[in-house]
């Protein structure tokens, strides 16, 4: 089993050597001529005004927090989902999962109703 | 002729037999096919980017009625080397004001897992980097992984259009992801499998006609997870001249283009694999298997094409609009779909050959009714809401 992973693990390595290989073979080529002013920052011509490093609204931790929910619905999901087809006593794993669904229903027609799913 | 029509299988074995025939240890010899295999699947995924820039500008070009790429050589097909030949001898533009390590960890960030889902895309039974237990779920969590590196690329530019489109990556793909995994789900709960070689083996008929909603919704979250218009709101040059990769230049706004692209190709295979029956085409496969990994290409070409065709035709979403609809519809119609299939997995059929054909049947027709109930919902609630006066009118007209 766990020598699946072996593969994977060779992968990772040769994944991550790839961008450096790529990047580091146009450093060869490429010429370097840095000017100020082509290392403004790039505005469509215009001064930059102003911080931009700004903090994230608060909007986005909203959407974040529904997402994290569903994404570890999702998690605990992928084990039922493999196992359903053998369980036996399938009306009980339909109803379980149905009332794990139904209560994260809940939030997002909560969420959906505290108007947090608008877009403001 | 075994050899012949089964290629691929049998030049992999005679390979390993050589190996072992030079006194090579058995791990030995696995260690040497996993490199092979390695970076056989990474040049598959750098060819996709040669072979798919040419085909997205002819194909678009054809769409709007001009000849696109006519001046190199070959219809303007090998257009791809002379722009990798002119993106690495480009200068690279760092600014000044940018945080150095975060711009140049973006581009290094975005490749790695966009390659890395490739090692368990199945081409044929056997050919495949790695058959894992938990194959689509390594795919799922690898590909959610660019996410970081988009918004790390963004946050580094210190640059006001890249941090919009960080803040809309952090939006739209995680919106995305969601209906993405849940429609996943859905083919997960029927096959009982995680395995994607085992998923296609259990497809008899393909799930796209089986389970359009889950296709439908696989279709709409992998075009918005590779960025792909009209949902790639990230990168929308209209409004904000193509977002986080404003201040990237030559080879380092090229690994965030090799990254799209084999991002897109990546979801074409995942969905051919998934929704259109993998390396199974009519009987095609085991008459001829040398053929298996041309029929995945074609089927992920297939889709890369449906891709261009929507960026050609769809105008691009508003981005109140794109969130709305992954949360409000995509994601509960996922849900709904997922406890038909729940049901319909369990309905007690007795004949085991015509089995999967009524059961495929049966969900056809519970998906049709559940695309309509939706459209009838979506019109309605279009219609009485108070920021719709023009589909008002519309209605007002039909009546």
């Amino acid at each position: 089993m766990l020598s699946d992973y072996n593969f994977i693990g060779i992968f990772v390595v040769v994944a991550i050597a790839f961008p450096f290989i790529a990047l580091g073979f146009a450093w060869l080529l490429r010429p370097k001529k840095p000017n100020p002013v082509k290392t403004d920052t790039y505005e469509c011509g215009l001064q930059t005004i102003g911080e931009t490093w700004v903090r994230f609204r608060a909007q986005y931790w909203i959407y974040a927090l529904v997402f994290v929910v569903f994404d570890i619905e999702a998690v605990f999901l992928f084990p039922w989902a493999v196992a359903y087809i053998n369980i036996d006593a399938w009306v009980l794993a339909l109803i379980e999962v149905a009332l794990f669904i139904g209560i994260l229903t809940l939030g997002l027609v909560y969420a959906w109703r505290k108007g947090a799913l608008r877009w403001q | 002729m075994e050899w012949i029509t089964n290629f691929w299988v049998t030049f992999g074995d005679w390979v390993a037999g050589v190996l072992a025939g030079w006194g090579l240890p058995p791990s030995g010899v696995d260690l040497v096919a996993d490199i092979v295999g390695v970076i056989i699947l990474l040049l598959l995924g750098v060819t996709a980017v040669i072979v798919f820039t040419p085909m997205e500008r002819k194909v678009i070009a054809r769409m709007q009625d001009r000849p696109g790429p006519n001046r190199v050589p070959l219809y303007g097909t090998i257009i791809a080397f002379a722009d990798a030949i002119k993106m690495l001898t480009k200068e690279d533009i760092v600014p000044t004001r940018a945080d150095k390590l975060l711009h140049v960890l973006g581009p290094i960030l975005v490749v790695i897992p966009a390659v890395l889902v490739f090692a368990v895309l199945p081409f044929g039974p056997r050919l495949v980097g790695q058959q894992l237990n938990v194959g689509i779920l390594y795919v799922v969590a690898i590909a959610g992984m660019h996410v970081i590196a988009i918004v790390v690329a963004a946050w580094g530019s210190n640059n006001k259009f890249a941090l919009i489109s960080g803040f809309r990556v952090v939006n739209q793909l995680l919106a995305y992801e969601v209906p993405l995994i849940l429609s996943i789900l859905a083919v997960v709960l029927l096959t009982g499998t995680m395995n994607l070689v085992e998923i296609v083996e259990r497809q008899v008929v393909p799930f796209a006609v089986v389970m359009p909603v889950a296709a439908l919704v696989y279709t709409i979250g992998g075009l918005a997870e590779a960025n792909r218009s009209p949902v790639d709101l990230i990168e929308a040059d209209s409004e904000m001249v193509a977002g986080y990769l404003v201040e990237y230049s030559g080879m380092k706004f090229a690994m965030f283009f090799i990254a799209e692209y084999v991002t897109m190709f990546a979801v074409g295979i995942v969905a051919s694999t998934l929704f259109l029956g993998g390396w199974k085409f009519f009987g095609l496969e085991d008459l001829l298997p040398v053929l298996r990994p041309v029929i995945v290409f074609a089927k992920a070409a297939f889709i890369i094409f449906l891709m261009l065709w929507f960026r050609a035709t769809f105008p691009r979403l508003r981005f109140d609009q794109l969130i709305e609809f992954a949360w409000k519809f995509l994601v509960p119609i996922s849900l709904v779909n997922l406890l038909v299939v729940a049901v319909v997995v369990k309905i007690p059929l007795a004949d085991p050959v015509t089995e999967p054909y009524i059961r495929a049947a049966i969900l056809f027709v519970l998906n049709v009714v559940m695309i309509a109930v939706a459209f009838l919902m979506v019109r309605r609630a279009a219609i009485t809401s108070p920021r719709a006066p023009a589909l008002k009118r519309i209605a007002a007209v039909e009546k």
